[in-house]
């Protein structure tokens, strides 16, 4: 029979349903990748069916709001013991694992930051990066290595902290050419010690691996 | 929900197969029955077409609740917040009419891409900090199943707004205002500009603004793919053709002082396919035009502006297009990746693309020297004799410089008083604006679109109040407008 072995065909190779919305959120781009990645029952059945189609859009929201709410400000423990003690609590809840652009939120109001450790944050961005301004005044170290959706535009930003002395951005996979991008980010910020890229990663052959979800536990001191 | 699907064809199949098992042909038939079952298989799956007698699936429905015209960036935004703001799944059907897929004289396309906070109204100000929360929660709003996510490329390097002594109180009081809206602008003195961009000129600088969060550049073509997707995905329907005709039925009315008025209504519109005779006329009850800087001939085919001067039957819709060159230079001296999108005193602007010290940047051309839009044609005289000897005054580097690239795009630009049209208009009732944005329309559509739906769902603006946008302006010649023009 035809028909039944047409539906067999779609089957996954492996079974990750669960998994799928939540990396395409937070994933490298890499169009070529997702091209070729073969049609899947579930986008048989959601293309086909709207209460599959409707199903995997809740799925997907919801995954959308758990952090969210992970990164809420926690606007009353800061008004009773204040900014440094909110974000201590901040950064101890949650292991730094899920930061984004409004768990920043609790960490800019610590004016005497001096080093912010985000390795390996799969949600911290290039907007995330523009937002460190307010901590120009104190902040000496920032390590971001390893954090996958940070690329060259947003470390055009950190002209605003001049006071860096200390800058790891090796391991950024969203980062076209590392070498050139850590080149200009020495030029424009000259007192700084950046930390790239060894020279041979540019002639590494074929596509990486990257540490996606395994979050560093350190996130800021 | 796969079960209920095959359990008749696979019933039905079993008792194909004993009849011609009866008849004693097996083999022979049973080709013919595999085929018959596929397609009786095909056509119970929903979604799947159906053999018409005519093929029509170019061609659009034959009714939709809303037609918009133009599927630029401000038109799927529209599309795009029906669909969200909708009370139940799929209670609006809702056609975006496109002249060209290509977009290749699509103004969102051929923009810059810039988006800043540093308007001189609180309206624009809005918008502006409205579109920039979306853009960056771009993969929750616009998030597809199994699609890949929206890369916007958005480079958040600010914008840096430099006055003269005579703008320096205006741009001082602007900067206040935008402040009190929530944006993250600071002000510089010639003194701190130098010591922060040590490449730049401040000579004729009296003051700079900066933005210093949620200012920059993004690539809008990914913003219009990403749009394009979603409201496919949320059942919009697209057709390439162009719009040649309203039905419109009037009704002569009597204002409260005496005055005669013709309303009117749109019944349906005539949308023609691409290169060929064939049109369809598709029934509808609002027609929005986001057709971008054709909009005024889009108005003027529903008879807007066809009246008496004076009356507001003879008030035209002030939109039309404007051509503006943009140009590509490489200048291996030129500033680093700190710079931001720097906005001269005489309106010369440039900005950093990509990391091979090449520079996008051009001018607006004054009344008089406003080139002919017909067609997109780059006049390089222009930036010889207009552009770079300011540019060259302004980042002494870029004394040498080449010319790589330039092109050219049109504004939607309103010669009333340079801002968006939004909202209904008076007499054509169920015609309805988001246009006119002289080059700030891509930054604005997202919330010019929710601003539209809103207007449309519930009568009221309720995001942001745009109410001095609406077109009555023009008929009572209050202008709302904007100085900071790039």
């Amino acid at each position: 029979m035809a028909a039944p072995r047409a539906v067999l065909r779609l089957v996954p190779p492996k079974w990750n349903v669960g998994r799928r919305g939540f990396r395409d959120l937070s994933g490298v781009v890499t169009p070529e990748r997702n091209l070729r990645k073969k049609r899947t029952l579930l986008q048989f059945l959601s293309d086909h069916f709207y209460e599959v189609e409707f199903l995997r859009e809740y799925l997907l929201q919801r995954q959308i709001q758990k952090v969210h709410l992970d990164n809420r400000a926690y606007s009353h423990i800061e008004s009773t013991y204040g900014p440094d003690i909110a974000g201590a609590y901040f950064v101890l809840k949650h292991g730094g694992a899920v930061i984004n652009y409004h768990g920043l939120d609790s960490l800019l109001s610590l004016k005497e930051l001096q080093s912010l450790s985000l390795q390996r944050c799969p949600h911290l961005d290039d907007w995330c990066l523009s937002r460190l301004y307010p901590l120009a005044g104190s902040l000496q170290e920032l390590l971001l290595a390893g954090c996958p959706r940070i690329s060259e535009r947003g470390l055009a930003c950190l002209h605003h902290l001049p006071n860096l002395r200390k800058l790891d951005i090796s391991d950024l996979p969203a980062v076209e050419f590392p070498s050139l991008t850590q080149i200009l980010v020495e030029e424009m910020l000259p007192n700084c010690e950046v930390i790239g890229t060894d020279w041979a990663q540019g002639l590494r052959q074929g596509p990486e691996e990257q540490p996606q979800d395994t979050a560093g536990p350190i996130p800021a001191e | 929900m796969l079960r209920r699907v095959l359990r008749p064809t696979l019933g039905r199949s079993l008792l194909i197969r004993g009849l011609s098992s009866r008849s004693g042909n097996s083999i022979l038939d049973w080709d013919g029955n595999v085929s018959e079952i596929k397609k009786k298989i095909r056509s119970l799956i929903p979604g799947e077409p159906s053999n018409f007698l005519y093929d029509t699936k170019h061609l659009p429905p034959e009714h939709s609740d809303v037609v918009i015209v133009g599927g630029g960036v401000i038109g799927l935004s529209v599309a795009f917040w029906l669909k969200t703001l909708e009370k139940r799944r799929g209670a609006i059907r809702v056609l975006v009419v496109e002249r060209d897929q290509t977009y290749s004289k699509a103004s969102t396309g051929l923009s810059v891409g810039g988006i800043r906070q540093q308007f001189s109204l609180p309206q624009n100000v809005q918008l502006s900090l409205f579109a920039i929360d979306f853009l960056r929660n771009i993969n929750e709003h616009l998030a597809v199943a199994d699609a890949p996510p929206v890369d916007l490329q958005f480079n958040p390097s600010g914008y840096l707004l430099l006055a003269s002594e005579e703008g320096a109180a205006v741009l001082e009081s602007n900067v206040r205002m935008q402040r009190q809206e929530g944006a993250k602008i600071c002000l510089m003195s010639p003194a701190q500009l130098q010591k922060k961009f040590p490449w730049i000129n401040v000579e004729g600088v009296a003051l700079a603004s900066y933005g210093m969060e949620n200012e920059g550049w993004f690539d809008p073509w990914s913003l219009l793919q990403g749009l394009r997707r979603k409201v496919q995905s949320m059942g919009v329907f697209f057709c390439q053709g162009e719009v040649t005709r309203f039905v419109t039925s009037s009704s002569r009315m009597r204002t409260s002082v005496g005055e005669e008025v013709n309303l009117k209504r749109i019944h349906e519109v005539h949308v023609k396919m691409d290169n060929s005779l064939e049109y369809q006329p598709v029934k509808c009850a609002i027609v929005i035009n986001a057709a971008g800087a054709w909009s005024g001939q889009v108005a003027e085919l529903a008879g807007v502006g066809k009246g008496p001067p004076g009356t507001l039957q003879g008030t035209k819709l002030p939109v039309e297009p404007r051509k503006r060159f943009v140009y590509l230079w490489h200048c291996p001296q030129g500033p680093g990746l700190e710079t931001p999108l720097i906005t001269d005193t005489n309106g010369v602007y440039f900005r950093r693309e990509g990391l091979g010290k090449n520079y996008v940047g051009g001018r607006s051309p004054t009344e008089e020297e406003e080139p002919d839009p017909a067609n997109l044609e780059v006049d390089h005289d222009f930036f010889q004799n207009k552009v770079w000897p300011h540019l060259a005054q302004r980042v002494p580097a870029f004394e040498s410089l080449k010319v790589r690239s330039a092109w050219a795009g049109y504004y939607d630009y309103n010669t009333f008083d340079q801002n968006g049209v939004v909202g209904p208009h008076p007499l054509v009732v169920n015609m309805y604006f988001a246009t006119g944005f002289s080059g700030h329309g891509l930054q604005h559509a997202v919330g010019v679109g929710r601003a539209v739906a809103e207007i449309l769902l519930n009568g009221h603006f309720q995001t942001i109040d745009l109410t001095p946008f609406l077109f009555s302006r023009f008929y009572l010649e209050e202008k709302v407008l904007e100085q900071n023009i790039i």
